[in-house]
């Protein structure tokens, strides 16, 4: 791969996390176990598809092959997408959501306030912007995490079994390759192996308030980097991009 | 149709004047407050018959942005200013501290509560009171961080019990 189609791979990595969670939070609407809870799961997905937007469009003009943000969400495969397993899990309950979206957000939290040192001028401008809207979203989902982990016994059992369903996708996150090793090098991208001690900290302050166990490193599952999704990606994505697709000049 | 009588012949292209035609261009979401008075215009240039307008996002997926560009290139014509151009910029990134002095006059008394200085980190981890935008009072508490559109909180007044939006403090 030469440079442009490095950086083009980083970005598709970095925006097509922010697109499916986005669109799986909107699955929410209409549906939140109570009105202001709505509201944040459709503002923090709301947030989330404005930086996929972003990064997206910025991805098209890095790959240079004319293919636009709409182009890039709306017309890729389920191999071509780059999102991590996690994202794109299931709802499941509302704590299942909320243990995914806390795991994620302190991971891009990090990962996102180093980028913010990228030599890649446009990248550390769109990685200043979202941290700001990070910072919201970590703070609300690790709220929910502590308090349903520290609230009724029911609501005890539903948050353990939520994080122990989702841990084995975990290790994926921070795993290095070529990719991410060439856009260090390059001082574009930041090395995600050494933030894992800094979200392990703050994970397991969140467990230990929240009475939390945390899970034995038992099992993983990986795959995302070459286009290895769950059977779960192709559903979303079917219901996604099935206006475009069927009717491909459809403006709304 | 717009009355074409109306639109002036010769609009002056320098700073001054086409900033006061910004400033007839309101928020789609807060229709009290100008685009000036958020503080999302980030840089006006002009030649002799083109404009270039640069505005920042509030917030990344903000919906009204589209709406904005496109009202800001409507009034432009409407005033009989040619080869407009706006675009998007995100550094720096905008902060509730851009909103001017008489934007947070106008958010207080259209009932939202003005955000705190960004500059306090306790602000930005809500830990700062928020005065209720009725009654003044500082006996709030917050509902819910996430309120009606992307930079608001809801918030509510424990004196005369008045629900109320917060703009959020990034």
């Amino acid at each position: 791969m030469n440079d442009n189609e490095i950086l083009f791979e980083y970005l598709l990595r970095l925006g097509d996390n922010c697109a499916i969670l986005g669109q799986r939070l909107a699955e929410w609407c209409g549906k939140a176990p109570v009105l202001e809870e709505e509201l944040a799961l459709m503002n923090v997905g709301l947030d989330l598809v404005g930086q996929a937007r972003l990064l997206l469009d910025y991805a098209g003009k890095v790959e240079g092959a004319g293919r636009d943000e709409d182009q890039l969400a709306f017309f890729r495969d389920t191999q071509e997408w780059r999102n991590f397993l996690l994202i794109e899990q299931p709802n499941g309950d509302f704590a299942k959501t909320m243990a995914r979206q806390m795991i994620f957000d302190c991971f891009q939290y990090l990962q996102f306030e180093a980028l913010t040192a990228s030599k890649d001028k446009t990248l550390s401008e769109i990685a200043a912007k979202s941290l700001k809207e990070i910072t919201y979203h970590r703070r609300h989902s690790s709220n929910w995490v502590i308090r349903l982990g520290d609230g009724t016994d029911e609501s005890h059992a539903k948050m353990q079994a939520a994080i122990d369903e989702l841990w084995g996708f975990i290790p994926e996150m921070f795993d290095m390759d070529a990719v991410e090793d060439a856009m260090v090098a390059a001082g574009i991208g930041t090395d995600v192996s050494v933030l894992r001690a800094r979200w392990d900290d703050m994970i397991n302050s969140i467990l230990t308030e929240a009475t939390l166990q945390r899970p034995e490193d038992t099992w993983s599952v990986r795959g995302s980097r070459e286009g290895k999704h769950s059977e779960h990606l192709g559903f979303l994505l079917a219901e996604m991009q099935f206006l475009p697709r069927a009717y491909p000049d459809a403006k709304w | 149709m717009v009355d074409t009588a109306t639109i002036p012949r010769d609009p002056v292209y320098d700073d001054k004047s086409i900033r006061k035609v910004l400033e007839m261009v309101k928020d789609p979401e807060i229709p009290v407050l100008t685009i000036e008075d958020m503080g999302i215009v980030r840089n006006i240039e002009f030649e002799k018959e083109s404009v270039q307008i640069s505005i920042m996002p509030t917030y990344s997926g903000c919906p009204a942005m589209d709406v904005i560009a496109e009202d800001v290139k409507s009034m432009l014509v409407l005033h009989g200013y040619k080869n407009i151009e706006v675009k998007t910029v995100l550094s720096p990134a905008w902060s509730s501290d851009f909103i001017s002095e008489n934007g947070r006059k106008c958010l207080e008394e259209y009932g939202i509560a003005p955000p705190a200085s960004a500059g306090s980190k306790a602000a930005m981890i809500g830990i700062d009171a928020v005065a209720c935008p009725q009654c003044k009072s500082i006996k709030t508490k917050v509902v819910s961080e996430f309120g009606s559109t992307a930079c608001k909180a809801l918030y509510k007044c424990e004196d005369c019990l008045e629900p109320f939006d917060y703009f959020k403090c990034v």
